[in-house]
């Protein structure tokens, strides 16, 4: 399938295979930990073992005075150096200080007391270890609706309710919608907490150049410029001396968008020590300390006419914030909000959330980050009306679908939906399945008494953020194109992907607007000594704004090209393409080379025209996309055992234009695995005293190659006006879709024993249970 | 302790702490940073490589287990400007996105089929139980190892 292309053939849409597969097939890829620099120092960090306790006393003198031991750090040293950054706001909202390290008390378990450095990680482990902490514990609180019980331990002293933030929204009159229902269906959905778990780890190299006052941050992020720009003014570091370079980054799902306390402490630690000092996270410290998603105990009532019309939905949100914010925590479950009416046209809706502190790790955006949560919700009850109403499931969708005459939509929550065919995915994935013989099967099936279940979930993600008003640190994206006298191509992009395989597809973009040869193409991001400034990679964004910023940055290109090119064939009627110009009535061309080389030589100029041949953009995006699809899932439980066995799995997505295949069937198998896994496998489990049950991949099921199923993938195309690339966004579709269409169908299998919900995970146990006890577990 | 070893076809001898776990020793000593470390407990197999012919967790093992042994690592698999067939694969079929997991899942992948050279779809999954992928969902790791079994990593 190795895909050669001549520059007469069109890049864009070809499955081409990537660019940066070369350094990470043969392992030569440079991650944070494969960074090692001459006389690098290595830190280790001690954390707490408590959810909560007040410390009395940390002993650091044994530490201190082990061999190979440079420093060690507490909160006492780090406690003015500044506190880790939040980016997100609301009205009334209640902000702990997140301290570096802790100073007279944890909040939860991992919560970072000391920073111990040395001459090799080995012995900075050693030096962690002997340091003694004189804790005194107290009652934690590890679950959300506990915590807002009257009585519950606060999470902070100061805030006795542990409620961090209230906010409502509501749209048309949803007290008429409800008078005036025939039916009402209520259900409280959990969307358990989940960890992240990119198969790299944070990490981070932090060099500080004292003669120069200059800071070189290597760390695994996905948002290198606004690292430099938070972690440059917490510790005054002046900003144009401080580079962040993302490396290789090892994924990262959202869960490397924050700026953390170890990035801010390695800096620090470097400045103090004058060497460079590397911090490399353990799988165990990812699991406690980096953010986790979802997180939400919903309430949900739909009402609805007998025919199935939707007339109205309420939501209250308990968001699990855990014990203080990362960069986004707060604002995660507005997305949830935003996005409650999923694809259905009804006007009346109204939201409330609680944010509730909790003595665990703080949650934040994770892979669809407050949609999942939504698209599940509304999915389910949409499920339980259908079953009220002895509906068919894809009957009660179609019904209520936002009708294509429709767009620009605008939502009961504010947004403006587009452009969508939302009937399209639905129908296409039921013919791919083969819908009306499936459930013949089943009518049979049920007869010999087997469990065999059809489900469906027809989402809508909002995406490509996004306009800047909409976004904490600005949503627009940049781009440079240069094309060097030799004639080659540079792209440097403000995003910064990880596994995205942008290199590739932003190539295939340049190579057609260019009219050369892919290989002649290079796209670099990730550093920002070299990139102009960038917001990054999340939200499913890369491709809809930074590819849009790149297509607007090689149209200016075009025209100094085209300027150049009438000079040297001295005509005014000139035509490029095929990475030529040419003149249309003599026939006469020069190439881009030839163009290239004559703008840096600059013997002779175009009138008003600077020499050199580099374009810079930066693209504002006029609204957010929205992807649509439609997933339907095969599943048989096994009665004796209760496992679930997923027989067929048919995904339709429609993310705009596709520009390259390969990639987004990767996306969408990728995102369907970790939306299978929250449906299946996947939970963060916290006992009572808020000790992470689940912390380590022991414990925590991680979905393997041996549990997935083949996944059959299919697309409509309806392009969004919102960009001129039509593209609008694949990274968080599957992870979307996934886990409601899995949950409907484990339901529509057990609904002959009188289920009507389950809550996720549907673990062989639970489901055991269900199935032998008849009740809803 | 002294430890001699073959990696890659090079001969190595080192004085190590009896503590030193295979991987560092890699990573650290020797510099071959294609092996990852995804977990530290063995269940990821991001720093899988073959040690006398089988494929191992590196995490798990001191170097010092590996005095007189023969490795090869993600590094060894092309020969001079020619992949390896698995490799080629990987590329073909888009089977890496981050890249973190690869060079374990390559090595696991070789070692399918250096066990059976005709392997059914399960035979793959199970085979490929013990390394831990969170990007792609395994689809095109899967189609990577049928193309490189139809031969030549088409």
């Amino acid at each position: 399938m190795a895909t050669t292309i001549t520059k007469t053939d069109t890049l864009v849409g070809k499955r081409i295979r990537r660019r940066e597969d070369p350094r990470l097939i043969t392992g030569t890829a440079t991650y944070v930990d494969d960074i090692k620099m001459p006389g690098m120092y290595y830190a280790a960090i001690l954390r707490s073992p408590h959810a909560a306790a007040k410390i009395r006393s940390i002993d650091t003198s044994k530490a201190a005075a082990l061999k190979g031991v440079a420093a060690v750090f507490t909160g006492k040293d780090t406690e003015k150096a500044g506190a880790v950054p939040c980016g997100a706001s609301l009205p009334g909202l209640r902000v702990p200080h997140h301290h570096l390290l802790a100073t007279d008390r944890v909040y939860m378990v991992g919560h970072p007391v000391a920073v111990v450095v040395a001459a090799d990680r080995y012995i900075a482990r050693d030096g962690a270890d002997l340091i003694e902490v004189d804790y005194e514990p107290e009652q934690a609180v590890a679950d959300p609706e506990k915590a807002l019980e009257p009585g519950a331990h606060a999470v902070h002293p100061q805030w006795a309710d542990n409620i961090a933030f209230t906010f409502h929204q509501e749209g048309g009159d949803v007290a008429k919608a409800f008078a005036e229902a025939d039916v009402i269906v209520k259900q409280r959905i959990v969307s358990q907490r989940l960890v992240p778990n990119a198969m790299e780890t944070r990490g981070v190299v932090a060099e500080w150049r004292a003669a120069e006052r200059a800071m070189t941050l290597y760390t695994s992020t996905q948002a290198p410029h606004l690292v430099r720009s938070l972690v440059a003014q917490i510790l005054g570091i002046e900003e144009n001396r401080f580079r962040v370079v993302a490396p290789e980054v090892g994924g990262g799902f959202g869960s490397k968008i924050q700026t953390y306390a170890e990035e801010i402490l390695m800096a620090y630690v470097s400045m103090k020590i004058h060497k460079p000092v590397k911090w490399i996270e353990s799988r165990r410290e990812n699991f406690l300390c980096t953010i986790h998603g979802r997180g939400h105990v919903d309430y949900y009532e739909i009402a609805a006419q007998r025919d199935g019309t939707i007339l109205g939905i309420k939501l209250k949100i308990i968001q699990d914030l855990g014990a203080y914010f990362t960069l986004l925590t707060p604002a995660i479950p507005t997305l949830s909000v935003l996005m409650m009416p999923g694809l259905y046209r009804t006007p009346n809706v109204s939201a409330d959330i609680v944010g509730a502190f909790t003595n665990c790790a703080p949650t934040d955006a994770y892979r669809g980050a407050g949609r999942p949560e939504a698209t599940h919700g509304i999915e389910r009850m949409v499920d339980m009306l259908a079953a009220e109403l002895q509906m068919d499931p894809a009957e009660i969708r179609l019904k209520n679908f936002v009708r294509n005459e429709e767009f620009p939509f605008p939502t009961a929550t504010g947004l403006v939906y587009d452009s969508g065919d939302y009937s399209a995915p639905l129908k296409k994935v039921m013919e791919m399945a083969g819908y009306d013989k499936l459930r013949a099967e089943q009518v049979e099936a049920r007869k010999q008494g087997k469990l065999m279940g059809i489900g469906l979930s027809t989402y809508g993600e909002i995406c490509a953020f996004g306009p800047s008003p909409a976004t904490p640190a600005g949503g627009w994206e940049s781009a440079t194109v240069k094309i060097e006298p030799s004639g080659k191509v540079t792209v440097l992009t403000g995003i910064s992907p990880h596994g995205q395989g942008e290199e590739t597809t932003f190539a295939q973009i340049a190579g057609d607007e260019l009219g050369v040869d892919i290989d002649d193409v290079l796209v670099s991001h990730g550093d920002t000594s070299l990139v102009q400034y960038g917001i990054g990679t999340f939200g499913s964004r890369s491709t809809a704004v930074g590819g849009t910023a790149l297509y607007f940055a090689l149209q200016e290109l075009k025209t100094k090209i085209k300027k150049f090119g009438a000079m040297m064939l001295e005509s005014e009627d000139i035509t490029f393409s095929g990475g030529r110009c040419t003149d249309n009535k003599t026939g006469k061309s020069v190439s881009l080379k030839e163009i290239a080389g004559a703008s840096y030589r600059a013997m002779k100029l175009p009138p008003n025209t600077e020499p050199g041949m580099v374009a810079t953009y930066f693209w504002e995006p006029p609204n957010f996309t929205f992807p649509f699809g439609a997933h339907l899932v095969v599943t048989d439980v096994d009665r004796d055992t209760g496992a679930v066995s997923i027989r067929r799995y048919v995904a339709v997505d429609d993310c705009g234009n596709i520009l390259n295949p390969l990639i987004v069937d990767g996306q969408v198998h990728g995102g369907v695995a970790q939306g299978i896994g929250q449906a299946l496998w996947e939970q963060a489990v916290y006992d009572d005293s808020g000790q992470l049950v689940t912390g380590e991949f022991t414990d925590y099921t991680m979905p393997r190659a041996h549990m997935m199923p083949w996944i059959e993938s299919g697309h409509t195309v309806t392009p969004t006006p919102v960009n001129p690339l039509g593209v609008k966004g694949v990274g968080e579709a599957g992870t979307i879709g996934a886990s409601p269409a899995v949950v409907n169908s484990v339901v529509d299998a057990l609904s002959p024993l009188g289920v009507r919900h389950l809550d996720m995970p549907l673990t062989p146990e639970k489901l055991w249970k269900v199935i032998s006890t008849g009740r809803n577990a | 302790m002294n430890i001699s070893l073959t990696i890659n076809g090079n001969n190595y001898a080192h004085d190590v702490e009896p503590r030193l776990l295979l991987i560092h020793y890699l990573r650290e000593t020797l510099g071959l940073t294609g092996p990852h470390i995804g977990c530290e407990t063995s269940l990821c197999g991001a720093c899988t490589i073959e040690l006398n012919g089988k494929a191992v967790k590196s995490c798990t093992m001191f170097a010092v287990q590996a005095d007189g042994a023969t490795l090869v690592t993600i590094e060894g698999l092309a020969t001079v400007g020619k992949l390896h067939a698995m490799q080629e694969a990987f590329w073909n079929q888009h089977g890496a996105q981050c890249g973190f997991c690869t060079p374990g899942m390559i090595m696991t992948s070789k070692q399918i089929l250096d066990r059976n050279p005709d392997p059914s779809e399960q035979e793959i999954r199970h085979g490929l139980e013990g390394n831990i992928c969170r990007c792609t969902g395994y689809q095109h790791i899967v189609n990577a190892v049928k193309a490189a079994a139809a031969g030549a990593g088409k």
